[in-house]
């Protein structure tokens, strides 16, 4: 069975696209609000992110440490997580999740028993950004298992060497962090010098999805049409707290936003 | 899990970068994959350097001011009427604490790799002081990222690293101590890497980190161990060690070249921060049993909720107040070469009290809980054991803190 990920990226290449890959933090702003942006933005994304929230995030912007805290103050729990993520799967209209966050709430959750609850609640992959290679080379094989998706992370500073032994032992996504940034920073090299490393990476693993994500946003998406993929979260994130601080629905605002990425690489 | 003789505790890690199999790595991101390598592969490379060695020791001699005093403290002993007390005056070193070694390591390796930014975290205000005064010393532009809350507790300090010319930045998330100016510094590494090079101000993150301090501050216990030979003729044969523990510079520091002792004759005892007595929050992961989990990059005790939340931690003392503890002090714990124990925020002051009556010294509220354990234990001690507290930083950084519960004006000449 072709797992549902790459099933995914397979449909949009159908419709000659990138796929659209959202990012939103899983409780927030509430636990119910979040499920109801999952199933909102699945109208026009091809594959969700789950941000799980953890509090001393090494690589995350303003953005999406400010959804973060938002969640965990409102008392957001792993098992709260993986119920939104349940709930979402039952929805007439879902679509793959990808869980992406830091070892840590893995490593307390338990390696085995996370991925059993994975595999239970219907989450389709997983991105740790905390995990690089080869530290991840044991907890990955163990994803490929139990038929979750690990996602390897590249960037710009990734030797020619690494990049080879990665994506040598990458599942069927890869994910390329276009420049030196945590989330949400602005895209500061040219789109052009990003998509040279993009056809690298394609050179080396060509039946690999690549995906490209960090400084995703409206105003810079459509340079990348020509991918595998896109990620946008920084943007969704700040329109959630941009609706909040202006008591607007963000269900609404966030489902437009989606709305309007896809249609750019339409 | 067990430590090995003859070699440096900081290379007795895997090829991971772990001790015993589980404390410490590289829990980092992709990106900092390749500076982490870079770092790594030149420390290892200069720390067998003669050359570099040379130069190492003539800004730790001339610059830092080696050796720092080792004194007796005479009417404290007489005061306790139990074990000798001692205590390794390393706040003499440039700059007022042990925080200056690391610093100046970070800055000669920067230059070696032609970097023109140092960037750094701090909690006390020490590690950042430091930093920023051998940044300047080096010629290289500083940015040291500090708590809110701490750069509102520990002013004399924040305006000394300004003086300096560093840029400090304010961090506002989280609990605004130590914790989250360590996550904001190693967040604006992750965005430029490239051009800017990273102190972690401590014994914690990404285990090259954890090396550099170490290897640093353990300038502390070469110049003891002379100082000791040079007292007593030899090593004392009942030594006690005493050292507060944040996230464990100073400790290991003031351990490293007395560890392949047997415990039996040279002791180590590390103080951690209770915090409030009436408060359940602590900075005392090792003393209080936290489980192991990773922060900033390494596996290790730390306070966490059953999800893996960092837990906030609350002290009187800016520079313990972190809910990690070192990588190396996990091993230390595990192999059972040092015990650890925790002072409240009220029995360091007491202990404060305490050692500025009796003597000319006036430690920091950091060292403040080291003496309130090594006053209660000498007590009980005979008079040939040896006790030495590491009085790693001086309480002109707290005097805020100090007027305000003891009432009293600070007065520096004493």
């Amino acid at each position: 069975m072709i797992n549902p990920i790459s099933l995914a990226f397979k449909e949009a290449k159908k419709e000659k696209r990138p796929a659209l890959i959202t990012y939103t933090v899983a409780g927030d702003s509430s636990k119910k609000q979040s499920l109801e942006i999952l199933k909102a933005i699945s109208n026009y994304a091809d594959i969700l992110e789950v941000g799980v929230p953890h509090n001393t995030p090494v690589a995350d912007g303003g953005q999406i440490q400010t959804s973060a805290y938002r969640a965990i103050k409102n008392g957001i729990k792993m098992n709260d997580i993986f119920k939104i993520v349940s709930n979402f799967k039952k929805s007439k209209n879902s679509k793959p999740v990808i869980f992406m966050g830091y070892y840590n709430m893995i490593f307390q959750y338990g390696e085995n028993n996370f991925l059993k609850k994975c595999k239970k609640s219907g989450v389709n992959g997983l991105i740790v950004v905390d995990l690089p290679w080869p530290e991840n080379k044991i907890f990955s094989k163990k994803c490929k298992k139990n038929s979750i998706n690990f996602v390897q992370l590249l960037s710009p500073t990734t030797s020619n060497k690494r990049l080879k032994s990665i994506t040598k032992d990458s599942h069927d996504m890869i994910y390329y962090i276009s420049m030196l940034s945590t989330t949400g920073g602005k895209l500061k090299v040219s789109p052009k010098k990003i998509l040279t490393n993009y056809n690298k990476i394609k050179k080396i693993s060509p039946k690999k999805n690549c995906v490209i994500g960090f400084g995703i946003t409206e105003k810079t998406i459509s340079n990348f049409k020509n991918t595998d993929g896109l990620v946008v979260g920084s943007q969704i994130c700040k329109e959630i707290t941009r609706s909040l601080s202006n008591r607007q629905n963000p269900v609404i605002n966030v489902s437009k936003i989606v709305s309007k990425l896809k249609k750019k690489i339409s | 899990m067990k430590l090995k003789k003859g070699i440096p505790v900081i290379d007795q890690v895997d090829r991971l970068g772990f001790w015993g199999g589980k404390f410490g790595g590289n829990f980092v991101p992709e990106t900092l994959k390749k500076p982490i390598d870079d770092l790594e592969i030149q420390f290892n490379k200069l720390k067998n350097d003669k050359n570099f060695i040379v130069e190492r020791d003539k800004y730790f001699e001339n610059w830092i001011g080696t050796p720092t005093r080792f004194i007796k403290l005479n009417n404290l002993t007489k005061y306790i009427g139990g074990a000798q007390i001692w205590s390794k005056v390393v706040s003499d070193a440039n700059g007022g604490a042990h925080k200056i070694y690391n610093a100046t390591v970070h800055c000669l390796l920067a230059k070696r790799s032609g970097k023109k930014v140092i960037i750094g975290d701090t909690g006390a205000g020490y590690a950042g002081k430091m930093l920023s005064m051998a940044a300047k010393k080096f010629g290289l532009k500083c940015k040291i990222f500090m708590g809110a809350k701490d750069i509102k507790r520990q002013q004399p300090n924040v305006k000394a690293m300004k003086k300096n010319g560093a840029d400090v930045i304010p961090v506002y998330s989280g609990s605004q101590t130590l914790v989250d100016a360590v996550s904001e510094c190693m967040r604006y590494w992750v965005a430029n890497c490239d051009t800017t090079a990273m102190c972690v101000g401590s014994t914690v993150g990404p285990a090259i980190f954890v090396r550099i301090c170490g290897w640093s501050t353990s300038q502390i216990s070469r110049e003891l161990k002379t100082q000791l030979v040079n007292e007593f003729g030899d090593i004392p044969k009942k030594l006690k060690l005493y050292n507060c523990v944040g996230g464990g510079s100073s400790s290991f520091g003031f351990w490293n070249e007395f560890m392949d002792y047997d415990k039996k004759q040279v002791e180590f005892i590390g103080v951690e921060a209770g915090g409030p007595a009436k408060s359940n929050r602590h900075a005392a992961p090792l003393t209080y049993g936290s489980k192991i989990g990773i922060l900033h990059g390494a596996a290790q005790y730390v306070n966490q909720n059953s999800d893996g939340q960092i837990e906030e931690t609350e002290s009187i003392s800016a520079g313990l107040d972190y809910p990690g503890i070192s990588p190396l002090h996990c091993f230390l714990k595990d192999t059972k070469r040092a015990r650890y124990t925790a002072a409240s925020d009220e029995e360091a002051l007491k202990a404060y009290q305490i050692v500025t009556k009796y003597e000319n010294l006036r430690p920091s509220l950091e060292p403040s809980h080291a003496f309130s354990v090594a006053i209660k234990e000498a007590k009980k001690l005979s008079k040939d054991t040896i006790v030495i507290i590491n009085s790693c930083g001086d309480a002109y950084k707290d005097r805020g803190i100090l007027e305000q519960k003891l009432g009293k004006k600070y007065d520096k000449s004493n």
